[in-house]
């Protein structure tokens, strides 16, 4: 990985369409180090007896996970100090076997003292196209 | 339904004790380890991911509940600065607003937390909304 995509001086602006970010297939291995790494052991995400006990047909990934996704495409446009605000909604169940993949376009930019903030639309979507996981963020680019 | 039942409204303002919590640079790594974070500040440890401080676990007096009938409904984080290892955070949460709605799977009972994290100076370092839906 190389240094944030959006540089200073960088030529976006409102509406423009922000670089995509892959992430590997999510799998059961991974839920449970996610478990461990934020001590989130709800078993509904290790467990598939207990995620069937109510009503679902397996394991399903933690929605934090996918919002830790889009915190690290944050991080790879903007890089990590210059995060400000991350903001999103579960909309869609993810299980394991989907690959996510976030983009993203820009709201607005703004000048401010130290640089520009720019206003993000977030999203993590599903090899469907579907999107799972949808926010909006604010990053400030010195 | 105990476990509906017991999430009221006169939960609201109820809130947790500050707990001082220290980012260490192993749980960083961890964390980013198991996302598949790629950002080499957070691979090495040294800037915790933004959505770390979901790592500090907080109880709130008289907030329970079944975790296999939560939904997590959205997360909001906003940032001063990112968290460095290294960092002692002191954090509390607290019910913001406990409400119901008709879904379409039922009576649903929404709560909604703040979380803040301050350094240990009192200079606010983020802040986290949460809202939890309970079937």
């Amino acid at each position: 990985m190389t240094g944030p995509v959006l540089v200073a001086g960088s030529d976006l602006d409102g509406g423009s369409v922000l670089p995509d970010l892959r992430k590997p297939p999510i799998t059961k291995v991974q839920l449970v180090k996610y478990a461990g790494a934020s001590g989130d052991y709800n078993l509904i995400h290790t467990d598939d007896e207990t995620a069937r006990t109510v009503g679902l047909d397996g394991v399903i990934a933690h929605g934090m996970l996918s919002m830790a996704f889009l915190g690290e495409y944050l991080c790879w446009l903007a890089g990590p100090d210059s995060v400000r605000r991350l903001s999103v909604r579960f909309v869609e169940m993810v299980r394991p076997g989907d690959t996510l993949t976030c983009r993203g376009r820009v709201i607005e930019r703004t000048s401010v003292d130290t640089g520009r903030r720019l206003q993000l639309e977030v999203w993590a979507e599903n090899q469907r196209a579907v999107r799972v996981t949808i926010g909006e963020a604010e990053v400030e680019i010195t | 339904m105990d476990h509906v039942a017991a999430l009221t409204s006169d939960l609201i303002g109820r809130e947790s004790e500050v707990v001082l919590f220290e980012v260490e640079r192993g749980a960083i790594r961890k964390f980013a380890d198991a996302v598949q974070d790629q950002t080499p500040a957070c691979l090495r440890g040294d800037i915790a991911p933004p959505t770390f401080p979901t790592t500090f676990r907080m109880t709130i007096p008289g907030v329970t509940f079944d975790l296999a009938r939560v939904l997590h409904g959205a997360q909001e984080y906003r940032y001063e600065r990112p968290l460095r290892a290294g960092d002692r955070v002191r954090c509390r949460v607290r019910v913001a607003n406990v409400y119901r709605r008709e879904g379409r799977l039922g009576e649903m009972t929404f709560l909604i937390l703040t979380m803040d994290g301050t350094d240990e100076s009192g200079t606010p370092v983020f802040s986290g909304t949460t809202t939890a839906i309970v079937r």
